[in-house]
């Protein structure tokens, strides 16, 4: 197979709880200062640490898309706002045409946190939900794309790629794809997913909420922390761009719904299906960003991946310390930082990890490294046994 | 344009127990009864994951080993563990979602969240199902457009068939949504189709052809001829696919227009 050819990438944005926008970001990685603070929610939801984005509550959309009013949709109007990227789209149509340019976003639970709102102001006798619940534009899944493409004025084809915790991942690739087979010339990937009652008690249910911060790749590693998060890429066919997408792999673990592969045998494929796709061999890749949510058995999956796809010479490191595991929005949190990492020529090292697993045979950082690199892999697997590898770099 | 050609057809909706079944109503031989039967169970699924497989999951599974059963008669080396797969649903696994904003709801929180409950509840879990069932490694995605799912899945699925070179198992679903849900999102009955695609090259034997393009002119949806089948797409999200398999089904050629959020797919079936 030949490579793909490079796929421009000419805007970016991201708010996590690092801050709005990319300086804020890379200022908060350099400096080594996480996101992470302790859940204040009772009961069932309770528990852990989170990763919160403040201010969320105070921000208005536009009046015309009031009825997509939902914490989801904020985010995403928030990362529109940020590093300049409505304007960086608004350019890019007045250039290709609004048609031409695709909505593919990935979120896990979208607007979902309204939902469960709706059902706790249930009518106590008919059970029905409360009048002004607006489901399709804000618990639906569709909710995120439909809103995005209203608020940047976009007239491609839109839809939510809802791949769990590889969904905004896969929007690239959905995308890619798109652009290759020539429906469209550009589009806006990412996604965003909400702080919500249901991600937080399921993970809590599962046993996979760790009582601190969460430590990826940490001999003493005890789960994960759920962060909350919205970004976006603008993807372009035939775009002059020192970055560009060079490849994309992805797989099914075909194994179960919520453990990872014993063998790792889909993320292996799914890391060397980018590489084939790229035209690069294992030794052109500078940094991995690791899917590493912290929880035992997916550092442990992911690092024999990893070690029999890169052995031990490729730096890799998560940095779900700093920003909580952003579920949906993981792919596009950790493309923009893979992005930071090649433009700033960092390398940032796994937070709150104070000794690496013995057992594991990657190369984990677990300080920041300062210096220039080309290619970064990034990894983003989900429930459902859904796996996606991204390759960035400089074109 | 993508072009590709169809080897295999998966479906189950009201009085359309399966393809074979369902291919004299369809080409209009024999009339429509609307009568609503179980999908048959996901026995590709081990017992554990059979049990633990929700409403919208058994729909689609059933469907989508129909369709790749229909094309391995004749492309016997079609193999399903390496058939990409785009899952396509409106509501995905509903009932689930259901379930658990209950019982989050519940201000004694007597019950917790039930774990399975929790990882049956993301929308790519028919998705993961199928693999499961297949021991399978390809990708399969998980799309949702609300009333747009059929058209943003099926331009997707084309997408992928024509930008990888390779088949593509396209199913799309939906199951009803109980109460209070359906009181916001109109479900009445569930249907799921599934088509096997293949490059345009590899069709000896193809059920049929389409040739598709994003027109980004508004166009309303293109229904059956069939006024018993025309009165079935406003039901279901997924009944959208119903005037597709009519035009299959009578071996016609016809253009077919499906609204996405802004523009629409613009469809040239052919026998």
């Amino acid at each position: 197979m030949t490579a793909m050819p490079p796929l421009a990438i000419t805007a970016t944005s991201l708010i996590s709880a690092l801050g709005r926008g990319k300086a804020a970001t890379l200022a908060a990685l350099r400096a080594r200062r996480g996101g992470l603070a302790a859940n204040p929610s009772p009961g069932i939801a309770g528990g852990g640490f989170i990763g919160r984005i403040a201010g969320v509550e105070a921000h208005r959309l536009p009046a015309p898309l009031a009825a997509f009013t939902c914490r989801n949709n904020l985010l995403l109007d928030l990362a529109l706002a940020t590093d300049g990227f409505a304007d960086a789209v608004a350019q890019a149509a007045a250039r290709r045409g609004a048609a031409r340019i695709g909505v593919i976003l990935g979120t896990s639970t979208s607007g979902i946190a309204s939902g469960e709102d709706a059902y706790r102001a249930r009518d106590s006798e008919t059970g029905a939900l409360p009048e002004n619940f607006d489901f399709a534009h804000t618990h639906d899944f569709f909710s995120a794309a439909r809103f995005a493409q209203a608020a940047l004025g976009l007239a491609g084809p839109a839809f939510v790629v809802s791949t769990a915790c590889a969904s905004a991942a896969r929007a690239f690739v959905d995308a890619a794809q798109l652009i290759a087979a020539g429906v469209i010339d550009a589009a806006v990937v990412g996604g965003a997913d909400t702080l919500c009652r249901m991600t937080l008690a399921g993970f809590a249910a599962l046993g996979l909420i760790a009582p601190g911060p969460c430590r990826p790749s940490d001999a003493a590693r005890d789960g994960l922390s759920i962060g909350e998060a919205a970004g976006f890429a603008l993807l372009e066919r035939g775009e002059d761009s020192p970055f560009a997408l060079l490849g994309y792999g992805e797989s099914s673990d075909g194994h179960h719904m919520s453990a990872p592969h014993p063998e790792a045998l889909g993320a292996i494929a799914a890391m060397r299906d980018a590489l084939r796709r790229a035209g690069l061999g294992a030794d052109d890749i500078d940094y991995i960003n690791l899917h590493g949510t912290g929880t035992i058995a997916n550092d442990a999956s992911e690092d024999r991946a990893v070690a029999s796809v890169f052995g031990d010479r490729v730096p890799c490191s998560s940095t779900k310390g700093f920003t909580g595991h952003t579920l949906g929005a993981a792919g596009i949190v950790e493309a923009v930082i893979a992005l930071l990492a090649l433009e700033a020529g960092l390398l940032p090292g796994g937070l709150n990890l104070t000794r690496v697993d013995p057992g594991f045979r990657a190369r984990v950082l677990s300080a920041n490294v300062e210096r220039p690199i080309a290619r970064v892999l990034s990894n983003s697997f989900g429930f459902g046994g859904a796996n996606c590898s991204l390759i960035f770099g400089r074109r | 344009m993508m072009r590709a050609a169809i080897l295999g057809i998966g479906l189950w909706g009201p009085g359309l127990s399966g393809w074979a079944a369902s291919r004299a109503v369809l080409a209009g031989e024999t009339p429509f009864a609307h009568i609503e039967t179980p999908p048959p169970a996901p026995l590709l699924l081990p017992a554990n994951e059979r049990r633990r497989a929700g409403p919208a999951v058994r729909l689609a599974l059933g469907v989508a080993e129909a369709a790749v059963t229909m094309a391995r008669l004749t492309h016997p080396d079609l193999d399903p563990a390496r058939l990409r797969a785009v899952f396509a649903s409106s509501n995905g696994e509903g009932t689930v979602v259901d379930e658990l904003l209950k019982t989050l709801a519940d201000p004694a929180e007597a019950v917790g969240v039930s774990p399975t409950q929790f990882h049956n509840s993301v929308h790519n879990v028919a998705a993961g199902y199928w693999s499961i069932a297949h021991g399978g490694r390809a990708p399969a995605d998980s799309l949702a457009a609300h009333d747009a799912t059929f058209a943003a899945g099926l331009l997707k699925a084309l997408a992928e068939t024509v930008a990888e070179a390779a088949p593509v198992l396209f199913c799309l679903f939906d199951a009803p949504l109980p109460f209070p849900l359906s009181a916001c999102r109109r479900t009445d009955f569930a249907f799921a189709m599934a088509l096997v695609l293949a490059p345009e090259g590899a069709g000896a034997g193809a059920l049929g052809r389409i040739a598709a393009r994003f027109d980004p002119r508004d166009a309303a949806l293109d229904r059956p001829r069939a006024p018993a089948l025309a009165a079935l797409v406003d039901g279901n999200p997924a009944a959208q696919g119903l005037a597709l398999l009519e035009t299959l089904a009578r071996h016609e050629s016809r253009r077919l227009a499906v609204p996405l959020l802004s523009g629409h797919l613009a469809l040239a079936v052919t026998p």
